[in-house]
Formats: structure tokens, C-alpha cells, sequence
């Protein structure tokens, strides 16, 4: 089973690379440097073949290398659902970033047609501990990473209640008004609370047995109304009040349990969060491998240098077992020792403020 | 190039028009400077007249040159039925396809709570008054498939529910001459949930 992978990818006048071009063989990759070097701007670049704002949620002029701010351009060729394909995204000063597919211009959501990435980031050490919008977003990249229609769902959403919030705010009572923005938010809020509890039972089903990562057993904490259209058409007088929509699957929060200590994820260690997350994380690519038929892109930032060797290890046969490309960064080659004779390094350096790529070598 | 400030400001006036950049609006007017008598004088004189009578239709929103529009003036279009559409552009396309056989109400836009567009911007209390008036039996939403569209749809239907009136929409699915093949996702599941029996 071949995974998806990013085959060659080269990136212009982007964060600290001004130019850089670098070929992948599907294999693992680590890439190695010192703390500011830009390694996680490499993945952060991979990780704008996606739908949305990337690794770090970046605006797209922050994504420019600076000081020039001329705008920046990503090309990638990957081998992806239905063969090979030509990426490329850019963003000129001050516009919204480009897509195109095969020299075509394309939406940001058709991407997710094309090839399917998952990320692991230090920032989301602290999602269990954290405000629930956090949990929320990765709970609908995990559900939109197997149900590629749940972007344009949660836009409809999204704009329908952003327009009833209006109406809140504005103090205006018109019910027909409230009504026809309801009709829309319940119509695809059901649709996406289906889809996130098919993504929850998918993951859990593709979850194994006790391996070196520990079991997560989720759950969602949904408002208890099961008809959205009665429950917001109810509660506009309490929504006028506070001047926004307080049900919907917008408060949607998403619960984690270390199924074998029967210990809520947030009361776990900071060690075990992160053996939680990683553990969805795999059970996600491996739900996506058997339902797609190909293992997903994987970026992990920083993720070997908190594991001790053995879960290291069991981490890098999870990934040669899926055949998942992931792009790995780490501090010291040392981490990736684990991955000899099976994966390659570049070492990433900084030299006057701009990225520079070590020829790849074997691990 | 022109020099000439009065030939120079026609340029800059035409180049305002959708479709047409600085350089084709300095080569229409080039053709209808070369055609004055066959061309250039008659649209003017067309441009006086209809600048100075084109209107709103008072009972529909059509564009046209007499209070009440030459569609909602013919009795023979008095079928019981009205199309709601967002735009007098909207009503045109419906008649070049020559399926209607009734009268239309051009909304003039789509609610936006977030763009501060109401139902009293929009003529749907008129519509309302219509539905009373002229025995309408059948409300046709011809509106665009967006969420504000969509919104104005529901918004419509809910207004007028009470009145009895029966409230329909546009199906949306495979054009005619279309393959398959080219339909985006939403389009296909829209189609499959709207298919009948053969």
C-alpha cells in the first residue's frame, strides 16, 4: 500500500527560504538544525497543500520572507489520489493565496481531492488543557481529512451564523429573518455533526490494541438539543441577549480519556497528552490508508525529541508499516537513528538570516 | 490618441462599462467617431430619450420605460404564477429561455444581515401585497444557489406562509447537455436527492 506523497517540492521567497528545491523518494524525512534554522517552515509550506491557513494558522503576508515581502510561491508534484499532480499555491502582497491544480486555478477545498495531510505541532501540546476552539478545529480537520465535503459544510455554517449573529448584535427581531437563517444552520449543522461522529467511530474502529502509544477513547460534548432548528429558534431571546448564538455544533467541545487508565487526557501527564495525541493522529492515517487505500502525508514538528527511544521506535515501524511519507524535525540527527537504512536527512541551516539545505543523505 | 478633452472623457466614460477595458472603450469609440451619422447619433439620441424614461416597474422592480413594465401590463401573463428573482438580469435570462409564462418580481438583491440589507430593502413586503392582489396561486424562488440566496428563499417561504400561497423553487441538478463527468460534488448529490421515476 503506497502512501500519498510530495514528490518534489520547491519554495520561493517563503519565511526564511528564499529559494530552495529539495525531491522526496516517499521515504521518511528528517530534517535536522538548530532552533530557528527553518524546519518547521518547510512543513508548514507542505502543509499549505491543504485547505485553510497551514501549520501555523499564518496569514498569507506573514508568510512572506521578509524584508522583501515580494509574495511567495510553493510548487510541489505529489503522487496523490488519482496519480500524479502539479500544485502550486502563491500569494501576491496583501492578496488571498492562489491555488492551482495542474496549472488550473483551483478552490482552496479541491485540495483535499488531490491529497490529504495531517499534522503534529508543539502548539497543540496544550489542546486538551486549553480553550475548547482548539479541540474543535482539530476535531474538524481529523473529520474533514475523511469526509472532504465537511469544509464547505462548516463554511455554510459558518456564514449563516455569522449573519444571525449580526442580527443579534443589531438588536432586530424580524422572526422570518431568524427563521431562514436557521433553516440553513440546521440543515448543515446536522450534516456536520453527522460527520464528525462518523470521523469519531472511524478513528476509534482504526484505533489498535494496546500499542506503545495509549488507547483514546473520544467523545463529543454536544449541546443536548436534538433538533438544532427548535433549540436556536427557542433560545433567541437568550441569543439576543448575549448577542451571539449559543447553540449549534460551533460549541461543540471534543473529549479525550486515556481508555487504560480511565484518566480524562487533560488530568494526564504532559508526556501521556502527547502519546494521546499521537496516537490519533496514527489511528487517522491508518483509517485514511484503509478507506483511500493510501497512507496520508504526515508532518511532525518536534515530536521524536519527546518520546523516549523505545516509543520513538515504535513510532518510526508504525510509519514504515502504513508506507506514510512523514517530514520530520528535530534538533540532533540522534533522534532519527531509529529509522537507519529507511529514511533520509537534510540538515537545515541558518546562514545570515536565510535557510540553507544540506544535500540529502541516508539516515 | 486622442487629445481632444471632449473625446477623452467619452473614452473614460465607456471604459466604466462592464466588459470593457481602456483599450477596447478607446476603440469603440474610435468606430463610433468614424460612424458618426449611421451610428454615433442614433445611439445618442437613444441613450437621451431612454435616460430620461427608463424606470422601475412599479408593481414587478423590471426595468422599462413606462411605470408598469410591458411584462406585468399584459394580461395574457395574468397565469396566477409569479417568479421571484434577484436581478432585472436574472428576469432576462428567464425570458430568453421562454418556459415562464407569468409575471416576475425582481427582489433587487439578496438579505445579508453582515452587508446590513433588510426585507424592506428589498421589496418583499411588495411581493407579500402581490400575492394578495392579483390572485397569485404559485410563488416560483428563481434565486441563486449562495447562502444569502438561499436565505432570501426561506425568508420568502416564511413570509408567506400564511397567505396559502403554494411556494416552490428552481430545481437544481444535471443541465440539459451535460455529462456527468463535469458536475462539481454538490451538484451530483443535489441531482441524485431531486431524481424521479423514469
Amino acid at each position: 500500500m503506497g502512501g500519498l506523497s510530495i514528490k518534489s517540492l520547491s519554495l520561493s521567497h517563503f519565511r526564511s527560504h528564499r529559494l530552495a528545491n529539495l525531491d522526496f523518494d516517499g521515504r521518511p524525512v528528517a530534517l535536522i538544525g538548530p532552533n530557528g534554522a527553518g524546519k518547521t517552515n518547510l512543513l508548514e509550506a507542505v502543509s499549505l497543500f491543504s485547505p485553510g491557513r497551514g501549520l501555523r494558522r499564518a496569514s498569507s503576508d506573514d508568510l512572506a520572507k521578509r524584508p522583501e515581502s515580494i509574495g511567495w510561491r510553493l510548487r510541489a508534484t505529489v503522487v496523490g489520489l488519482g496519480g500524479g499532480h502539479d500544485l502550486e499555491t502563491s500569494a501576491d502582497p496583501g492578496e488571498a493565496r492562489q491555488v492551482r491544480v495542474d496549472g488550473k486555478v483551483a478552490t482552496q477545498a479541491s485540495l483535499g481531492r488531490v491529497i490529504r495531510i495531517l499534522w503534529l505541532v508543539p502548539a497543540m501540546d496544550r489542546l486538551w488543557i486549553e480553550a475548547a476552539e482548539g479541540r474543535r478545529r482539530f476535531l474538524d480537520r481529523l473529520t474533514f481529512s475523511l469526509a472532504p465535503d465537511h469544509a464547505e459544510l462548516s463554511l455554510t455554517y459558518e456564514k449563516a451564523m455569522r449573519d444571525r449573529n449580526r442580527l443579534l448584535k443589531d438588536q432586530i427581531t424580524d422572526p422570518h429573518w431568524y427563521t431562514a437563517l436557521e433553516a440553513q444552520m440546521a440543515e448543515a449543522g446536522a450534516q456536520i455533526t453527522q460527520n464528525r461522529r462518523a470521523a469519531l467511530a472511524r478513528i476509534d474502529r482504526a484505533t489498535t490494541g494496546e500499542t506503545a502509544f495509549p488507547k483514546a477513547t473520544l467523545a463529543l460534548t454536544e449541546s443536548e438539543d436534538s433538533d438544532l432548528l427548535t433549540a436556536l429558534a427557542e433560545g433567541r431571546r437568550r441569543d439576543l441577549a448575549a448577542g451571539r448564538t449559543l447553540v449549534g455544533p460551533h460549541r461543540t467541545d471534543l473529549a479525550a480519556v486515556y481508555t487504560a487508565k480511565g484518566v480524562p487526557a487533560d488530568q494526564c501527564s504532559t508526556g501521556e497528552q502527547k502519546a494521546l495525541l499521537i496516537s490519533l493522529i496514527l489511528a487517522n492515517a491508518r483509517a485514511l490508508a484503509e478507506d483511500i487505500g493510501h497512507a496520508p502525508v504526515l508532518l511532525l514538528d518536534e515530536v521524536a525529541a519527546h518520546l523516549d527511544e523505545d516509543r520513538r521506535a515504535a513510532l518510526y515501524d508504525e510509519i514504515v508499516s502504513l508506507g506514510a511519507q512523514a517530514l520530520m524535525t528535530g534538533t540532533e540527527a540522534e533522534l532519527f537513528r531509529g529509522l537507519r537504512g529507511k529514511g533520509r536527512l537534510i540538515k537545515i541551516s541558518d546562514i545570515g538570516g536565510q535557510s540553507h539545505l544540506s544535500p540529502q543523505e541516508d539516515i | 490618441m486622442a487629445d481632444d478633452t471632449g473625446i477623452e472623457a467619452l473614452i473614460d466614460l465607456m471604459a466604466r462599462l462592464p466588459g470593457l477595458g481602456p483599450r477596447s472603450a478607446r476603440r469603440a469609440v474610435l468606430v463610433l467617431l468614424k460612424k458618426r451619422a449611421q451610428l454615433m447619433a442614433p445611439l445618442a439620441q437613444a441613450m437621451a430619450e431612454v435616460a430620461l424614461t427608463a424606470r422601475d416597474c412599479q408593481t414587478c422592480g423590471n426595468i422599462g420605460t413606462t411605470d408598469t413594465c410591458a411584462i406585468c401590463a399584459d394580461p395574457r401573463r395574468a397565469t396566477g404564477e409569479i417568479c421571484v428573482v434577484e436581478d432585472v438580469a436574472d428576469l432576462w435570462a428567464m425570458e430568453r429561455g421562454q418556459a415562464f409564462k407569468g409575471r416576475y418580481h425582481v427582489l433587487g438583491g439578496t438579505l445579508s444581515a453582515l452587508d446590513a440589507i433588510g426585507p424592506d430593502d428589498l421589496r418583499i413586503p411588495r411581493l407579500a401585497a402581490r400575492v394578495a392582489d392579483e390572485h397569485i396561486r404559485e410563488v416560483i424562488l428563481a434565486l441563486n444557489a449562495t447562502v444569502d440566496g438561499q436565505t432570501t428563499a426561506h425568508y420568502i417561504a416564511d413570509v408567506l406562509a400564511p397567505s396559502g400561497v403554494q411556494v416552490t423553487s428552481l430545481a437544481q441538478g444535471v443541465p440539459i447537455g451535460g455529462e456527468l463527468d463535469y458536475l462539481d460534488d454538490g451538484t451530483i448529490g443535489a441531482a441524485l436527492k431531486a431524481r424521479r421515476r423514469f
